[in-house]
């Protein structure tokens, strides 16, 4: 080969390099223990569905109340939401830096929504602008 | 029966106080604004219609009248108080000559020269915004409604450049610090997004009716221009109206009675 001398080498370097973080997190395990709220039992799906999808069921959400103009979610047991992220969400996760930030934070995620959505039904003033790009703004 | 009725009794006096509480600011976290949060239950009493529209009633319209249904809706939804060239308006006034600027007669009568004219979105039948949208972001409900998508906005303005009305406002800044009366239950806007009057579809979805109307006490008829019967088509039908700029090939869904 052309080069090898210098190419061999240079590929166990990339190497090396992309494969740090996964050695520098190696048998460490993620635990994050968002604040759940205690006046309630059930979300609006199950623990395991809301963990996977809530993204993908806001989003349809958000899709079909603004769009189509359909406003109640009937979950899989037949009860009737509000689709709302500030109203029917928050309503109930009363703290969203004790639940959504936790999770977020960790898996350094940072969903815009807060952006426009309150954070609270009970909210008494607009959350001021972000003083970084880190925190909020794209 | 009777007893659950008065557990419900009990309930409310002690939701009344604590709401009057709250409003005093013993109780912390409440909003200076807005009322209970809707329920699923509200939602299905929606309002529908095959075509919403409005009718003013120009006459009854001081500009005392217009300030109290812009500061309804503009509460409401969270409209920024911005002054200057970056203002931001769903619903404001304007003198005959900026509202029908195609209309002009040479001889008006001065009460009509002289009045000051409710102005918001049209809600038009053709309407231009929606056509050169191109994330059809703003778009138009099967009820003529002419909504905003505002997940979907990229800022480009063409619909402001489109809009005959000067109905659309651009969000030149993150608006939330310019928010004075602030309604917890609407979403705020952020910078880069164009905004504009919905014809409170937020409301009519629980079955009320916009809040302007609410406000105008009778100045402003709200209704389904659809349906023969409606209270807005017999106003129509009495008396003479006239729409913005005709010219312009959009078909408001606005009348404007002298
Ligand atoms: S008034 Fe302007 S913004 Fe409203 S529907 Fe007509 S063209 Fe669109
Ligand atoms: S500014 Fe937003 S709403 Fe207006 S045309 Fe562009 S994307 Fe559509």
């Amino acid at each position: 080969m052309y080069n090898a001398k210098y190419i061999i080498p240079g590929i166990l370097f990339f190497l090396a390099l992309i494969f740090v973080p996964v050695g520098y997190n190696m048998g460490k395990s993620f635990d994050v223990k968002p604040e759940l709220p205690k006046d309630q039992k059930d979300c609006i799906e199950d623990v395991q569905v809301m963990r996977d999808k809530h993204m993908q069921i806001l989003n349809d959400w958000r899709n079909s109340a603004v769009r189509d103009g359909e406003r109640i979610y009937v979950n899989s047991k037949g009860k009737k939401y509000v689709k709302s992220l500030t109203n029917t969400c928050l309503g109930c996760h009363k703290d969203k830096a004790k639940f959504c930030d936790r999770c977020h934070d960790t898996v350094g995620v940072n969903p815009y929504c807060f952006d426009c959505h309150n954070i609270t039904p009970n909210q008494k003033s607009p959350i001021p602008p972000a003083q970084t790009g880190e925190e909020g703004g794209h | 029966m009777k007893s659950n009725r008065r557990e419900f009794l009990k309930l409310a006096a002690v939701s009344a106080m604590g709401v009057g509480a709250a409003r005093l600011g013993f109780l912390g976290d409440a909003p200076a604004f807005a009322g209970p949060l809707p329920t699923a239950a509200d939602f299905e009493k929606g309002f529908k219609a095959k075509h919403w529209g409005m009718a003013v009633f120009s006459a009854k319209f001081t500009p005392e009248l217009i300030e109290k249904c812009r500061t309804a809706c503009h509460t409401e939804h969270n409209v920024p108080d911005i002054p200057g060239k970056k203002q931001i308006k769903w619903f404001w006034g304007a003198s005959y000559h900026e509202a029908f600027p195609t209309e002009q007669g040479q001889f008006l009568s001065e009460d009509v020269e002289h009045r000051e004219f409710p102005l918001l979105c049209n809600h038009c039948e053709q309407p231009m915004c929606v056509r050169v949208c191109p994330t059809q972001a703003t778009f138009q409900r099967p009820d003529g409604i002419v909504m905003m998508d505002f997940h979907r906005c990229i800022g480009c303005r063409y619909c402001m450049a489109g809009c005959p009305f000067g109905a659309r406002s651009f969000n030149f800044q993150d608006p939330r610090p310019f928010i004075h009366n602030f309604n917890p239950h609407y979403p705020t806007r952020m910078r880069g997004v164009v905004e504009k009057c919905d014809f409170c579809a937020e409301r009519l979805a629980i079955g009320k009716l916009p809040v302007c109307v609410e406000a105008a006490g009778g100045a402003l008829v709200f209704g389904d221009l659809g349906d023969e019967n409606s209270d807005i088509r017999k106003v129509l039908r009495e008396h003479f109206a006239i729409r913005r700029k005709p010219d312009a090939g959009t078909s408001p869904s606005v009348y404007y009675i002298l």
